[in-house]
């Protein structure tokens, strides 16, 4: 084999490239202006925010540092969701043009006609971009917590610290994610415009008409004043459930329980159920298990994305532009 | 033994759907020559030279390049094999040397030796000049010539150049024209040219095969041709029917 130690496997020069190729894209550095900007805003605003936030006999009053991520008095969303809002365009950005971008400027039937296997161009391409987001966000919620620590200067407990490195690993598959379907329609589409639409309005679909379209449902289906308990809850349980098939409802429930170690459920409690609990908050494993599902299904509809640009792109015949 | 053969295509067919793209090919090419596959649009060239290449699975039949089966071990075919694309594309804000180090990494060679061989390579090829210039800002031609250089790099046994002279001007064609040549009778390499122009072809290449609708209709020997003027025109006339291409 040619594989000496000066020479790098072609995975990873593939990686190394496509990382160099994002790092400097401008797309990306109006991006990453965009969300440092926004994500100091919201940490100046939960700074000065933080004092009020904390009231008398609120469980999760020992958990000032969380608050730094979760506090907004509504001038501005809090770290958490501007997360929600840019991370789905930060994965976006990536990926809209990643196959299709390559077939245009006809340096894809080059790149293949190397001796690689064709399945390192889409999973290298992955691989670069996840690890640009993962860098990205880890050092964007670190900087968060530096920023805090200095101004509020009380250290988090290893908990708290374990609670953000679990929020900030939800937060990169949930980029993941949109960097998947991003991908998978660089290959479905041969415009690199038209696959950037198709996300936005996947995107849009689900941040703005979704929860319209559930409100709809709702009220067509909500039960009357007679009805038992046990169809209100079941009702409850249903929209809950359909709510859940949007990644940023996942994503913010993950997050919420992450975040508040009080939060106990994510779906209706009957009174018996809360009787007798004591509000006070979960440990670390506790919340984990809390969200274990919601990280399941992002994880899940992750790699369906990411198979489904698979085997499509493994089908697809490359020829010259 | 008799002579060895570099290509090998056996009962070779493409089908899209009903449409056949490529029907039953048998052909034989021979180490160090150059072979020309001549034939107007749409006549399989671009898919055959695709299934040499492992990029396409053949619905039926072989093709075997320098003993290896192109559709079960495409990697080892494609560390022996260059391809020119049609239009071939670089990376326009790499610079000439950064797309061939490109290409050079992705056959493991060394950045040292690549580095020297891409300087050497751009020598050849006439853009020493533009070493350092982003790829972006080459004109057709130097693309295409760049394009020949990114072909080398990795030391192919055999070079496959699909429609290289399409869109270049008469003198930069000839340029490439003297290029391919001085590769085939220096080097010794084998060289695979598609066109649909004839004269390239007649200057170009020791031997021909003429495709239409995916049918290899004749493979000629062209230094057989040379007593006859014109010769090669007829048969051409003969087989399109006597419609310019």
């Amino acid at each position: 084999m040619i594989n000496i130690a000066n020479t790098h496997h072609p995975f990873w020069v593939i990686v190394k490239k496509e990382i160099s190729d994002n790092v400097h894209s401008w797309r990306f550095i109006i991006l990453i202006a965009i969300i440092a900007l926004t994500c100091m805003g919201s940490l100046y605003e939960a700074l000065t925010n933080i004092r009020t936030a904390i009231k008398p006999g609120d469980p999760d009053g020992s958990f000032l540092f969380l608050k730094l991520f979760t506090v907004s008095d509504g001038t501005m969303p809090s770290f958490a969701m501007f997360i929600s809002f840019l991370g789905p365009l930060l994965g976006i950005a990536l990926g809209f043009d990643a196959i299709n971008s390559e077939q245009n400027k006809g340096t894809l039937s080059r790149i293949l006609s190397q001796p690689i296997h064709r399945d390192y161009l889409i999973n290298a391409k992955f691989v670069a971009a996840l690890i640009v987001i993962g860098i990205l966000l880890y050092a964007l919620g670190f900087l968060v917590m530096g920023f805090g620590l200095i101004a509020i200067g009380i250290p988090p407990t290893f908990s708290e610290f374990m609670r953000v490195v679990a929020f900030l690993f939800v937060g990169v598959v949930y980029v993941a994610f949109w960097l998947n379907l991003a991908i998978f329609f660089s290959i479905q589409f041969k415009q690199a415009a038209t696959s950037a639409l198709a996300c936005i309005a996947v995107w849009l679909f689900f941040s703005v008409f979704y929860t319209m379209i559930i409100n709809l449902i709702g009220k067509a289906l909500s039960p009357n004043e007679m009805a038992s308990e046990y169809q209100v809850i079941s009702y409850q349980r249903f929209m809950l459930n359909l709510l859940r098939f949007a990644p940023s409802e996942l994503f913010n429930e993950a997050t919420m329980t992450l975040l508040m170690p009080s939060v106990r459920s994510l779906g209706p409690l009957t009174m018996e159920q809360v009787e007798g609990a004591i509000p006070s908050p979960l440990p670390l494993g506790q919340s984990l298990m809390v969200v274990w599902p919601q990280l399941t299904g992002m994880i899940a509809s992750t790699v369906i994305c990411f198979g489904l640009s698979y085997l499509s792109f493994m089908r697809k015949e490359v020829r010259s532009r | 033994m008799g002579e060895e053969h570099m290509i090998e295509l056996s009962g070779l067919t493409k089908n899209y759907g009903s449409f056949v793209a490529v029907d039953n090919l048998n052909l034989n090419i021979r180490k160090g020559e150059i072979f020309g596959l001549l034939g107007p649009n749409g006549a399989g060239k671009s898919t055959t030279i695709l299934m040499m290449l492992g990029l396409t699975e053949p619905t039926s039949g072989t093709v075997l390049v320098c003993g290896i089966n192109s559709t079960t071990h495409p990697i080892d075919v494609k560390r022996k094999v260059g391809y020119l694309p049609e239009d071939v594309g670089f990376y326009d804000d790499m610079t000439a040397m950064e797309n061939l180090l490109y290409t050079a990494a992705l056959n493991g060679i060394t950045r040292k030796e690549a580095r020297e061989d891409a300087l050497r390579l751009l020598e050849r090829v006439g853009l020493s000049h533009v070493v350092d210039k982003k790829a972006g800002k080459f004109s057709r031609g130097m693309r295409q010539r760049l394009g020949l250089a990114d072909v080398l790099i990795k030391k192919p046994e055999v070079i496959i150049l699909d429609e290289p002279t399409s869109g270049i001007d008469p003198a930069g064609v000839q340029d490439f024209i003297r290029l391919v040549l001085e590769l085939s009778h220096k080097d010794g390499l084998t060289v695979i040219f598609s066109s649909h122009i004839l004269a390239q072809v007649q200057q170009v290449c020791d031997r021909v095969g003429l495709f239409n609708n995916g049918r290899l209709l004749a493979e000629i020997e062209l230094s057989d041709l040379h007593k006859v003027p014109h010769g090669l025109d007829d048969i051409y006339n003969q087989y399109y029917g006597g419609k310019e291409v």
